[in-house]
């Protein structure tokens, strides 16, 4: 096997919540050295879980991200049991650090000039606070590629606003594109996509620009707003409003063209989605059915006659499914070249056949959480293929790594500094 | 005019409708060399969707391929002619990258699948998109966007518990798809043209849309994961989840998103002037925020309160304190934002059947290597005489490749 496309590029990592830390994972998936940097003093809601050491009861009330530690309990460390940061957390190193403390700085200095990139997703006020700026890594190290994230931008109006994924969303417009066509948006649900989009694009962007560096010895910054990352994504509604003015609304799970949905199938809360591409498709998904009277009608002869009868096509084809699970669906419509395929949970997704043979999960290992499956990267390749190298990793996991290895701290040092609270597997006691 | 980063890349790029050519887009726009191969005659499918102009369909118009190939060239080639091949071997003996997203064994079929292509450039990177994968028994299933978001994302807890599930907006999805490959495309080059390591290390890069889906919204991943650690699966909640005040509400001019629960609750409560009401500790204890009765209590202070602002009030006065929120935009909301405007999100591309048209920019600012507009979409076959002929080929033979209809 050759090496990792980016074995010897070392990346720090300031990430919080998702954008940060899944721009970081795909780095550390293609064998960059992701060091993560974190405090033992602050505790940033929604990384690590939602308060530091919840009780039993707090955990069986929050949400499965920031809750469902193996068999909800809290553990001696639950910080590094949350499914939200486990999620992106796999292939990467862990080291703690005080950067409001002069030593903490230091450190970071250190660390900066042995570094490739940067990545931070922090609030623009908050790097400020730590002292971290471009110029500052530049300074220390000038060929260094920095990638800030913010909601919106580093500068102007928009520069502090604090959001979720959820609010760029309906900034951008996206949040009103989707949901139910007879409901109010107020019925919409979370939808952190615009974080996911951040991550990936965040990745290209930096991987542009250690292209560009290896090619010119220069290094850059990156500034990548999370909500003007995402306009790309409204490409269609966006043209329409500027070819026609038209402000689209959400058609549910409709296709503009042709004959889709999601219908209910036997069992409790089971569907599956079929999309009618054209007439063999529909021909197909009569010959599925048994060829029932009613799909010769001249009613649905062609595309836009069935797009003119879509509720009246959807209510027949309930009537089907609804006595056959979702996979048997699928299978019976897929052998007749039509599109169908279950609305899959996380059950149905390890134990589907492709998944599983595609290798599509990978078992880990991390100390705290034991072995289990992870996703593994959403792409194969066939040279260098992105293992999980590591399972997730824990708070302070390679600080004797980082501190004693990389930057040539001394052994008294190092436990001045365990000592004064930057280094360390626990959260200060009185972080809340 | 600056460097741009993948100026010295060339793309042969043959994919059509959205997921690959937004992987290429994302590529042309920092500067590479993408070629777009397609069908002669009827081209990308892409151009038979619209929006048009006036609604009018015109293969030259359609805002979704205008949107999607910014500084691309177009080629005609019909690759199930010899000529047509032979052409595409040439074009990708000199390519860095060549993209793909034919079902899977098309290329095969063409003899210009990675093993075949390999031969002819040992440090190729190939990149094939397709629906579920170059292999696995869903193979050679149909999908579609919905499907992928069903099967592969977390469209299981996308909507409302008593209701259907339902999908993301639009073609998102495939945007995602396409942003996936671009990483692990990119990932690919950097190794194959490491000018530290003498071997040339190409490698075939196969992306199924159904496996990009575990990254489209994070809650797929945190899903799975909480499925392994518990044996949960998820449900369809409600925006607003637990705490209050947590989801979208009607406010003067449309509606508001606002994640003001638990540890942010403080903050809301200064929003709202700090009144008298909210004072009380019980409001701050710590299952207060599960509690039914407080938060129906909490709604009658706040439902007023944000019913009395518009959406950009509403949101100025929550960022004022810190409180994590935004409005549910339109699209035209979007367009004309002075702040978005001002910053250049957006940018003006003319082209020759549209004329000027406010298009989609950069998704990121890069300092050295900036996105560059460097030409609008290409008309279909709009570069075949400056691409063959760059390949060696004489002015009389592209006549004849064009009239034996190889181009």
């Amino acid at each position: 096997m050759s090496k990792l496309p980016l074995q010897g590029i070392r990346v720090l990592e300031f990430g919080v919540v998702w954008a940060g830390p899944y721009c970081a994972a795909f780095l550390a998936g293609l064998g960059a050295e992701v060091i993560k940097v974190e405090s033992l003093k602050v505790f940033i809601p929604m990384t690590r879980g939602q308060i530091p050491r919840p009780t039993e009861e707090m955990l069986k009330e929050l949400p499965p991200g920031v809750g469902a530690t193996p068999g909800r309990v809290p553990g001696q460390r639950p910080w590094n049991c949350m499914p939200l940061f486990n999620a992106h957390a796999s292939n990467k190193l862990g080291m703690t650090v005080d950067l409001m403390q002069p030593k903490g700085k230091n450190a970071l200095q250190r660390l900066i000039a042995v570094s490739d990139v940067i990545v931070e997703n922090n609030p623009t006020e908050t790097m400020e606070k730590l002292g971290i700026s471009y110029e500052m890594l530049r300074q220390l190290n000038p060929a260094i590629i920095m990638l800030r994230m913010p909601a919106y931008a580093n500068e102007g109006p928009y520069e502090n606003h604090r959001s979720f994924g959820f609010h760029i969303e309906g900034v951008i417009g996206h949040s009103l594109l989707r949901g139910y066509e007879d409901m109010d948006p107020s019925a919409t649900t979370s939808v952190l996509m615009g974080d996911a989009a951040s991550g990936t694009q965040g990745a290209f962007a930096v991987l542009a620009a250690l292209h560009h560096r290896r090619r010119t010895g220069k290094g850059q910054l990156i500034e990548l707003s999370q909500a003007e990352n995402l306009v790309p994504f409204m490409g269609e509604a966006f043209m329409d409003y500027s070819m026609n003015g038209r402000i689209q609304s959400t058609i549910g799970n409709r296709h503009p063209l042709t004959v889709q949905g999601c219908y209910p199938c036997r069992g409790d809360d089971r569907w599956v989605c079929i999309t009618i591409k054209d007439d063999d498709a529909w021909s197909g998904l009569c010959k599925a059915m048994g060829n029932p009277t009613w799909g010769q009608e001249g009613k649905f002869s062609g595309p836009v006659e069935r797009y003119r009868h879509h509720d009246e096509i959807d209510e027949m084809i309930s009537l089907w499914t609804k006595y056959l699970e979702p996979r048997e669906i699928m299978l019976l419509l897929q052998d007749e070249g039509v599109a169908a395929g279950p609305v899959m949970d996380q059950r149905d997704a390890f134990a589907d056949p492709h998944l599983i043979q595609r290798g599509a999960f990978e078992e880990a290992f991390q100390q705290d959480t034991g072995t289990h499956l992870y996703p593994g990267a959403p792409y194969k390749m066939s040279e260098t293929p992105p293992k999980i190298r590591r399972g997730p990793v824990r708070l302070g996991e390679d600080n004797r790594y980082v501190y004693q290895e990389l930057l040539g701290y001394t052994s008294e040092e190092y436990a001045i500094l365990e000592e004064e609270g930057h280094i360390g597997m626990e959260y200060h006691p009185d972080v809340k | 005019m600056p460097d741009q980063a993948l100026c010295n890349i060339k793309v042969l790029d043959f994919t059509q409708h959205v997921a690959g050519p937004y992987c290429t887009k994302l590529m042309a726009d920092q500067g590479a060399d993408v070629i777009k191969v397609e069908r002669p005659g009827t081209g990308d499918l892409a151009r038979r969707l619209g929006p048009y102009p006036d609604d009018v369909p015109h293969p030259e118009r359609s805002g979704l391929f205008l949107h999607l190939n910014t500084n691309k060239r177009s080629i005609t080639l019909d690759l199930n002619t010899h000529a047509g091949r032979n052409i595409a071997r040439k074009l990708a003996a000199e390519s860095d990258v060549v993209v793909e997203s034919f079902r899977p064994g098309t290329m095969e079929s063409f003899g210009l699948d990675y093993q075949s292509l390999k031969s002819v450039n040992q440090n190729l990177v190939m990149t094939s998109i397709s629906d579920f994968g170059q292999t696995g028994p869903y193979r050679d299933y149909r999908g579609s966007d919905i499907i992928f978001y069903a099967m592969g994302g977390e469209m299981f807890s996308t909507g409302l518990a008593d209701r259907e599930p339902v999908k993301l907006g639009h073609n998102v999805i495939l945007y995602q798809a396409g942003a996936t490959a671009s990483v692990g495309t990119m990932g690919a080059l950097f190794l194959a043209l490491d000018p530290e390591d003498g071997r040339a290390v190409g490698q075939h890069v196969d992306v199924s849309i159904m496996e990009t889906q575990v990254g489209s919204i994070d809650r797929r991943m945190t899903a799975l994961i909480a499925y392994q650690y518990t044996g949960e699966i998820s449900g369809r909640e409600h925006y607003g989840g637990s705490g209050y005040p947590n989801g979208v509400f009607p406010c003067e001019d449309g509606y508001f998103a606002i994640a003001g629960g638990r540890v942010y609750f403080p903050r809301v409560v200064k929003m709202l002037g700090s009144p008298e009401s909210l004072q009380d500790p019980r409001w701050y204890a710590p299952e207060s925020q599960s509690d039914p009765e407080l938060r129906q209590e909490f709604e009658q202070t706040f439902l007023p309160w944000i019913l009395s602002k518009s959406k950009q009030q509403a949101w100025e006065a929550a960022q004022n304190h810190r409180v994590l929120s935004g409005p549910l935009n339109t699209i035209q909301d979007l367009a004309n934002d002075p702040f978005f405007n001002k910053r250049g999100a957006f940018s003006q591309v003319d082209h020759p059947q549209t004329g000027p048209l406010n298009q989609p920019g950069r998704p990121f600012i890069m300092s050295e290597t900036p996105w560059t507009l460097r030409r609008p979409a290409p008309l279909l076959g709009q570069h075949n005489k400056e691409v063959l002929t760059e390949l060696g080929y004489e002015t009389e033979d592209i006549i004849r490749l064009r009239e034996l209809g190889v181009i």
